[in-house]
């Protein structure tokens, strides 16, 4: 009950404090309309600001041979997807490493073939064949990218992304991993036009 | 006999030009609205606003217009039909008269002179709450109800500050003929009636945004609350003509506050239609700024601001202005 002690005067006084507020307001946005927009005019420019961007996620290319990537085919990303968008198919090939230490024995020891090849029994090594993401489907949550055990997928700063149909938005992601390393520029190029 | 068959022809002819002219000057001054509008809020929230049709976004406005005349008209089940579609020219056609006694510039750029101008522009601007009124009641639809009870009450509310003020000009300048006293001022800023009444011109401008609906008072369209208000169901050019409605209203309340107030024609160096223009797409960018910076007012603060502030201000101002008169 202060309004009613305040009276008339009370009133008036509030009244013109309020009035005064509404001048202060014109004058906020009266400061705006003359500074520049802060927008950018999207198909003719893009913003570069995209590093904290989640977009469709991307294989890390390894260290030494940016083709290949750092993914150990765990498959872990492909069972903790809850949509489902990632399909990832590989086989196992025997022993492509195993040609080195063969070529080494005959130059070091010739006398022991028998004795260190029985041993160790031909090894196994899993092979990409190809690593599938169904965009259309991923609702971008990051448990892939989270329950990866190594250093295998992220996600990428694609923002600018369009297409005329479904089909545009199933990526290969080993091929775009290897358009990547050869196009012009490192990682991230696509978004920094 | 003769002679005064003449008379009546050429002033028959005088008008129908007249209505023609102001047609085509209120489709124009619609497009350029609706452009600036949309410019003016992109710059208050430091966007460019349309940009994409012709250069800078300026050909926007005319392909909505062809998109709205494409559409379909549709008509709600349950509405009444008759009213529903003479809802918007009900709104619309007054809206044209109250251009024929706006004196545009010096000589002959004046529709219809006439000795009670202001009467007859409040008058038919009051008419057109009327088409929205039958808007909301033939929809057939809850919130074009609500929002016609709302503009209906609004309009009553804020008429009357909206004549006080013009009475108190009316004392001062003793005429009701816009063309007077337009004359009546000088090419000055400080010869103005603004310096004279500066609270009349407040209530007056307060009161045309309650008038004409606008935001901080949009209430009988309020978006967040009734969808679109009275014209919730109109589609196509049956909403185009609503919006043409409200953009003329809009320029006509600033035609008569530029008037009253600001000297009209008048302006320093060389008087004419152009510093007219001036002021009204001054005012009107004023109306604008307003719109984007203050949210929508409650309908009880609606209610409350007029009753308890802005028709006792314009009592008593008008009290003053008539002792004023009486005693200088």
């Amino acid at each position: 009950m202060d309004r009613a002690s305040a009276g008339l005067f009370g009133e008036v006084r509030k009244t013109l404090t309020g009035l005064w507020s509404l001048v202060v307001g014109l004058g906020v946005t009266g400061n705006q309309f003359y500074r520049r927009a802060v927008t950018v005019h999207y198909p003719r420019q893009t913003v570069d600001n995209l590093s904290t961007f989640r977009g469709p996620i991307e294989l890390i290319p390894s260290a030494k041979d940016p083709m290949k990537p750092d993914c150990i085919l765990c498959g872990m990303c492909e069972q903790s997807c809850p949509s489902g968008c990632i399909e990832v198919k590989s086989h196992f090939e025997e022993e492509p490493d195993a040609e080195e230490p063969k070529a080494q024995t005959p130059a070091g020891a010739a006398s022991d073939p028998e004795k260190k090849a029985p041993p160790k029994k031909k090894k196994k090594t899993k092979v990409i064949d190809s690593f599938d993401l169904n965009f259309n489907l991923c609702s971008l949550c990051g448990l892939c990218v989270q329950s990866c055990p190594g250093s295998g997928l992220r996600f990428s700063h694609e923002a600018y992304l369009a297409g005329y149909s479904r089909s545009d938005f199933e990526f290969d992601l080993l091929a775009r991993m290897r358009a990547k390393a050869s196009g012009p520029g490192s990682a991230g190029s696509d978004s920094k036009r | 006999m003769n002679v005064l068959g003449i008379h009546i022809a050429i002033e028959l002819i005088q008008i129908v030009v007249a209505v023609v002219v102001f047609l085509a000057f209120i489709g124009v001054n619609v497009l350029i609205l609706v452009l600036m509008e949309r410019k003016v809020a992109g710059r208050f929230q430091r966007r460019p606003g349309p940009f994409e049709v012709g250069p800078h976004g300026s050909l926007q406005t005319l392909a909505d217009a062809v998109k709205m005349m494409a559409k379909e008209l549709h008509t709600p089940g349950g509405a009444d039909k008759i009213l529903f579609w003479a809802a918007p020219i009900i709104t619309f056609a007054p809206v044209v008269v109250c251009f024929m006694p706006v004196p545009f510039g010096p000589k002959y750029l004046t529709g219809w002179e006439m000795n009670l101008g202001v009467v007859l522009i409040l008058a038919f601007s009051g008419l057109g709450v009327f088409g929205i009124c039958l808007a909301g009641w033939s929809s057939n639809n809850k919130y074009s109800l609500i929002g016609a009870a709302r503009a209906v009450a609004q309009s009553v509310a804020y008429e009357i500050p909206l004549l006080l003020s013009v009475l108190a000009v009316a004392f001062q300048v003793g005429s009701l003929n816009l063309s007077v006293i337009t004359a009546g001022q000088g090419s000055w800023p400080w010869q103005w009636n603004v310096v004279v009444q500066p609270l009349s011109f407040f209530i007056f401008f307060v009161s045309t945004l309650g008038e004409t609906n606008r935001a901080p008072f949009d209430l009988p369209e309020a978006e967040s609350e009734l969808t679109a208000g009275f014209h919730t169901e109109y589609s196509g050019m049956g909403f185009g003509v609503f919006f043409m409605a409200e953009y003329a209203a809009m320029v006509v309340v600033c035609s008569v506050g530029t008037i009253l107030f600001l000297g009209g024609w008048n302006g320093p160096l060389v008087n004419g239609p152009w510093w007219f223009l001036a002021k009204v797409y001054g005012l009107l960018f004023v109306m604008m700024w307003l719109r984007w910076t203050f949210p929508r007012v409650r309908f009880d603060q609606l209610l409350n601001i007029n009753w308890k502030w802005l028709t006792p201000l314009a009592l008593l101002n008008l009290l003053v202005v008539a002792l004023m008169v009486k005693l200088v």
